[in-house]
């Protein structure tokens, strides 16, 4: 089953590096992984999915919680939440391109030298499903960012202002 | 007052209550070694012979005190060379400090000389890393460098200072306010409903058996679990790191568990009804097969480190906490309790053990077997040595057969097994602890890895005694050639020097003993000289460490030692 955690992490040089060096040295297989900034310019954000069963993504969590930059970790799977997959997938055009696009709600961002730029936000399988439908138009590159989660309502993760002093 | 960064290092080690500091200076710490001279009176500078050597004094150190070690380095090599001793503390949770020195900030990523990214290369080898390109920040990273290795569950911070921060200076002030580290939240203590579980547990159980590990001593929790373990009349095991949390001589503490445990202790873990891990990990050499382990039994495990709870070993109760805070939390639920029956079947398996012990058995006086040396060492010292082991069968020899009595007194590198550790640490246990003998006790392979250290022990005249068990071989390996690869002995015999030449050389006072009468005066001996000794056990070449639960295996399928002593003179 797919878990997505989210982890807000102190915005400092090599955090990065810090998490890809846990995956890499536990052993943990990540689906993805996603960073950026947040409400708080001290803060990075990450979203984390991983396919795996629960006691492992326990274990993912408390060794996320171990790196000292790391300031807190949830996983949102267990409650209400939202998640966006950004893709950009440049096609050849054709009249079914367009028609294709406008059916997932696509949008059709740039049009140059006979090549069509398709842009979708939209849940994870969506955006595969998209995908599977462009395909037989010669999908010439393709790129998404990973997913982005966020709980719905009242599920908030962020930092109290009161941080945690030692 | 206006400082210079290298001035910083110093005034920050002294508040941290820094008394040793072992190092090897170099291009890019230069700076600090030179303000050394403003600070002699206060911190003493130990000249290494190479930087893993610094990195294991600083380690034993810390082993022995609870204190935080530290050591110092240059950048590239002197940085590489200590990766070995940051990994080795990493793996025991021991507190050290790392200062290394990097190239100028300016001309960092240029591949500049002596330029290595050290941070990254240690980054899965501490439990957290520093680089510091700004003076500003130097004073706060060391604060934090210090508290994360203390805290918690301990172990090694390094901080990496360009050389230009070093020469630069600035307005000095020591902070006062609290260390913020907002992501860094220690586990404390149990809930109410995690203690009412496992005295639920406690109080069912008919056959408990609680096992005690590296945790007890770091967190102080021996008087406590003494206290759990008599009111509950509940048998301890002990893992290699845990030896010290009870005392050995103790009718309720049964010894070492896992794969050179004993036999009895590990019946006792397969046969258990409930277990109460305390501040061990259940690392693969204590649990073999993971199937089968402890097949029957309750399993509540009290550790500080969350990631440790269900790693290994699922467990029906798992409390992240520091182990004297849980452990006095629970004590006031826990009555007085008898477990008589399931204590007589474990003195029945002890009794098995017994009559097949090496110990108890007379061989010929011509042959000096390394369990007898190391027990008779144990005769020797008053079992009250301070002794530091290195890696392979001296070290299960010396787990099975130097009784401890206190904690803190067995120091040897458990996680990582790494040969070499033996002399450099003892070293800085005994600068550590100057009132106590030190005993390193290592074989004649993992001597020779890190042997070079004879001369800082030399050069300071720290009074350790050091025990070579020799056997020509590297023993262990040997071992599982024996058992495990058809007496292929494929680079593992040695051909040694003569180690005691080697010490003389070095100024060093050497004896060599070579059958089991020779023992006591040898050790007296030793131990009468002030400074550095070396005393040569020549040993059996062929001998085994029994009983030996091969990787893997169930815990209670183990190798045990036949009955009667082999003569090895044939089977070579």
């Amino acid at each position: 089953m797919k878990h997505t955690l989210v982890a807000l992490v102190e915005n400092e040089p090599g955090v990065l590096n810090r998490v890809a060096s846990l995956f890499r040295r536990r052993n943990f297989n990540i689906d993805s992984l996603t960073v950026g900034r947040t409400e708080n310019p001290n803060i990075s954000r990450m979203t984390i999915v991983l396919d795996s069963n629960v006691t492992r993504v326990y274990q993912v969590e408390k060794n996320l919680y171990k790196l000292v930059n790391v300031i807190s970790v949830q996983e949102v799977t267990q409650r209400p939440f939202i998640s966006r997959d950004l893709a950009l997938i440049k096609v050849v055009c054709a009249p079914e391109v367009t028609a294709t696009a406008e059916r997932f709600g696509a949008r059709v961002l740039d049009q140059t030298d006979g090549m069509c730029v398709i842009e979708f936000a939209a849940e994870e399988s969506r955006v595969e499903e998209l995908v599977e439908a462009l395909r037989p138009f010669e999908i010439v590159e393709l790129v998404r960012t990973g997913v982005v989660a966020m709980g719905q309502g009242g599920v908030v993760t962020r930092v109290e202002p009161d941080w945690a002093t030692a | 007052m206006k400082l210079t960064g290298a001035e910083i290092i110093w005034e920050c080690l002294v508040r941290e209550g820094v008394e040793y500091v072992w190092g090897y200076p170099g291009g890019a710490i230069l700076p600090t070694y030179d303000a050394l001279s403003k600070y002699q009176n206060k911190i003493k500078h130990v000249l290494v012979r190479h930087e893993q050597g610094a990195t294991h004094m600083a380690d034993g150190y810390a082993r022995a005190t609870g204190k935080v070690g530290v050591a110092m380095a240059t950048s590239g090599p002197g940085a590489t060379n200590m990766v070995t001793g940051i990994a080795t503390a990493m793996m025991d949770s021991s507190p050290i400090v790392c200062i290394t020195g990097q190239v100028a900030s300016g001309v960092i990523g240029s591949d500049a000389f002596q330029e290595i990214d050290i941070t990254g290369i240690t980054l899965p080898i501490t439990k957290h890393n520093f680089l510091v390109t700004d003076l500003r920040e130097l004073v706060t990273t060391l604060r934090k460098a210090f508290f994360i290795a203390r805290s918690g569950r301990p172990g090694p911070v390094l901080v990496d200072v360009a050389k230009d921060v070093q020469n630069a200076s600035i307005e000095f002030e020591y902070p006062t306010d609290a260390i913020r580290l907002p992501g860094y939240r220690p586990a404390q203590s149990a809930s109410v409903q995690q203690i009412e579980r496992a005295v639920e547990m406690l109080l069912k159980a008919k056959r408990p058996l609680i096992l005690a590990g590296h945790g007890v001593n770091m967190s102080g929790a021996e008087r406590a679990l003494l206290t759990l373990a008599e009111r509950g009349h509940i048998p301890v095991a002990l893992t290699l790191l845990g030896k010290g949390a009870v005392p050995e001589s103790h009718p309720l503490c049964l010894g070492m568990m896992g794969m050179h445990g004993g036999a009895s202790v590990n019946q006792a873990i397969q046969g258990a009804d409930l277990l109460i891990a305390c501040g061990m990990r259940f690392d693969d050499r204590v649990t073999g097969n993971l199937k089968t382990y402890s097949p029957n039994s309750k399993k509540i495990h009290i550790d500080i480190d969350a990631s440790e709870i269900n790693k290994n070993v699922k467990v029906d109760v798992g409390i992240a906490g520091d182990l004297r805070t849980v452990l006095e939390q629970l004590l006031p639920h826990v009555p007085v309790m008898q477990h008589d029956e399931w204590m007589s079947e474990i003195r029945e398996w002890q009794r098995d053990v017994d009559h097949r012990d090496i110990v108890n058995q007379t061989p010929p006086t011509d042959k000096l077997f390394a369990a007898h040396a190391i027990r008779d060492l144990w005769k020797a010292t008053g079992g009250n040595a301070l002794v530091v082991t290195d890696v392979g069968q001296h070290q299960m020899w010396e787990a099975q057969y130097y009784l401890h009595e206190r904690p803190r007194t067995l120091i040897t590198s458990g996680g990582l097994g790494t040969m070499g550790f033996g002399l450099p640490a003892a070293i800085g246990a005994k600068m550590g602890c100057p009132n106590d003998h030190v005993w390193a006790i290592v074989g004649d392979g993992g001597f020779q890895m890190t042997l070079t250290e004879l001369g800082t022990a030399a050069q300071e005249n720290i009074n350790i005694n050091v025990a070579i068990i020799n056997n020509s071989y590297l023993g262990m390996v040997r071992q599982w050639q024996e058992f495990f690869y058809e007496e292929r002995y494929n680079a593992t015999p040695m051909h040694n020097p003569d180690f005691c030449k080697l010490a003389e050389a070095y100024g060093i006072a050497a004896i060599r003993v070579t059958n089991r009468a020779q023992i006591p005066e040898a050790v007296a001996k030793a131990q009468s000289i002030n400074g550095p000794t070396v005393v040569e056990f020549r040993v059996e070449e062929a001998d085994i460490v029994y009983p030996m639960v091969p990787a893997g295996a169930d815990l209670h399928n183990m190798i045990r030692r036949p009955n009667n002593i082999p003569d090895f003179t044939e089977s070579h």
